[in-house]
């Protein structure tokens, strides 16, 4: 079972918040097919927000195909994120931090790495979309 | 799915002052309704109407289908500062809830005080701010109310009796399924657990609405110095400040915002507050400096 935790100050609503962190842990493999979702009175309870709040959480991962909720009993997981991808994981981290490396030497700081990453991944998109 | 609080042209006068005026409102159930203003706003004028303890001046108000003194025994209501009588024990005010409650839940109450680890034989007189509030909340939930009516439940505790206060109440709407209406002049008391806010400031509903459809319909806008006037129509400001060159406006549009020169942000639930706080302040001041 995974726990959620709250960012407060992140601007992200509070569901998607949710959201990214089931996806996070399907991706992850913290989650796996059959895995039992937290129960939305606990989740509620837990983090001190509103159960309407979960429940559309819930819901939109449910529309996703990812999760089923039997009712009476809770919600579980049905599909993984990640798969056969999180073999190619490490290989390609390994390729990332080379390049992390060849970015420090050049000067760049966090920041300028960042922005750079960034905006070579936002246009990479747009060009797949194009 | 009938209303929990419904109210007409409602209105309340003390003497000369208007508490309440012209209060036109009409909450859908299954919400936990944030009441938000600052002090003085007519928060507590309100749910006193609503919880019967009061009787309009002008207009109507229905709580869940009917009068509220009709729904007494549906209605949980915990006051200001969660009074609880000092000399008695917290078994005491167990037994008094099933004493004069005939939907009395002991077994929910008594499960309650446990998990809140309060000893049943100590005066409420002797227990923290935090306890007296959860003891309070027990009583108001014990009774099994359909709406539950809270007034500044949290202001006057500390963080983390506030977040456990947060977190019981939560837990009851979840497992309960109750509707509840709380006022609160702090937004980051009731960002989390309200999905409904009505803003009340001046003894006036500024804005009211389901919390998803308030931040869709907000935005905030800017761009070059611009006169709010030029807008198009179906775009109204609810708040406006100018430097000589750029115009910042929070609007309300159900439509896009289209125009290029203006760069649109989303705004969150205090920005929006805030907004029709400051809206409210101005009044005709706004008009004025726009024409200087």
């Amino acid at each position: 079972m995974i726990e959620f935790h709250l960012d407060g100050r992140s601007g992200v609503a509070p569901y998607l918040q949710l959201i990214h962190q089931v996806r996070h842990a399907l991706r992850l493999g913290l989650l796996d097919e059959g895995d039992q979702l937290p129960k939305v009175k606990d989740v509620a309870a837990g983090l001190a927000i509103n159960p309407n709040t979960v429940l559309k959480a819930y819901r939109e991962l449910e529309y996703e195909g990812l999760v089923a909720a039997r009712p009476g009993i809770g919600t579980f997981v049905t599909r993984t994120l990640g798969g056969a991808s999180l073999a190619a994981h490490e290989p390609l981290r390994r390729e990332l931090r080379g390049w992390l490396a060849r970015a420090r030497r050049a000067g760049l700081d966090d920041e300028s790495i960042e922005a750079l990453f960034l905006s070579t991944f936002r246009s990479a998109a747009e060009e797949d979309i194009a | 799915m009938t209303a929990v609080l419904e109210a007409r042209g409602l209105g309340k006068r003390y003497r000369r002052m208007w508490a309440l005026a012209d209060c036109t409102l009409s909450v859908p159930a299954g919400h936990v309704v944030g009441l938000v203003g600052p002090n003085g706003a007519g928060k507590t004028t309100l749910l006193n109407l609503a919880g019967g303890l009061l009787a309009p001046t002008t207009g109507t108000i229905e709580v869940l289908g009917g009068p509220p003194l009709a729904r007494l025994a549906r209605i949980g209501f915990l006051a200001q500062h969660a009074p609880v009588y000092a000399g008695l024990s917290v078994a005491d005010h167990l037994a008094f809830g099933a004493h004069l409650n005939p939907g009395w839940d002991a077994g929910l109450a008594r499960s309650r005080i446990e998990r809140l680890d309060l000893d049943p034989g100590q005066r409420a007189g002797t227990l923290s701010g935090g306890q007296r509030a959860q003891l309070a909340l027990t009583l108001a939930v014990a009774k099994r109310p359909d709406l539950l009516i809270l007034d500044e439940p949290v202001a006057s505790l500390d963080p983390l009796a506030r977040r456990e206060f947060l977190q019981e109440l939560m837990e009851a709407v979840a497992g309960q399924g109750l509707s509840v209406v709380l006022s609160s002049h702090l937004v980051s008391d009731l960002e989390r657990v309200c999905d409904y806010l009505v803003v009340l400031v001046g003894s006036r509903v500024r804005v009211a609405g389901p919390v998803d459809e308030l931040l869709a319909t907000h935005h905030l806008l800017s761009g070059p110095r611009r006169d709010p006037d030029t807008l198009p129509a179906g775009q109204r400001v609810i708040s406006a400040s100018h430097t000589d060159r750029q115009s910042t406006l929070l609007v309300h549009t159900i439509d896009p915002v289209l125009d290029p020169a203006w760069t649109v942000s989303e705004v969150d639930l205090e920005d929006l507050v805030l907004a029709y706080m400051s809206q409210a302040a101005a009044g005709g001041r706004r008009h004025l400096e726009v024409q200087r």
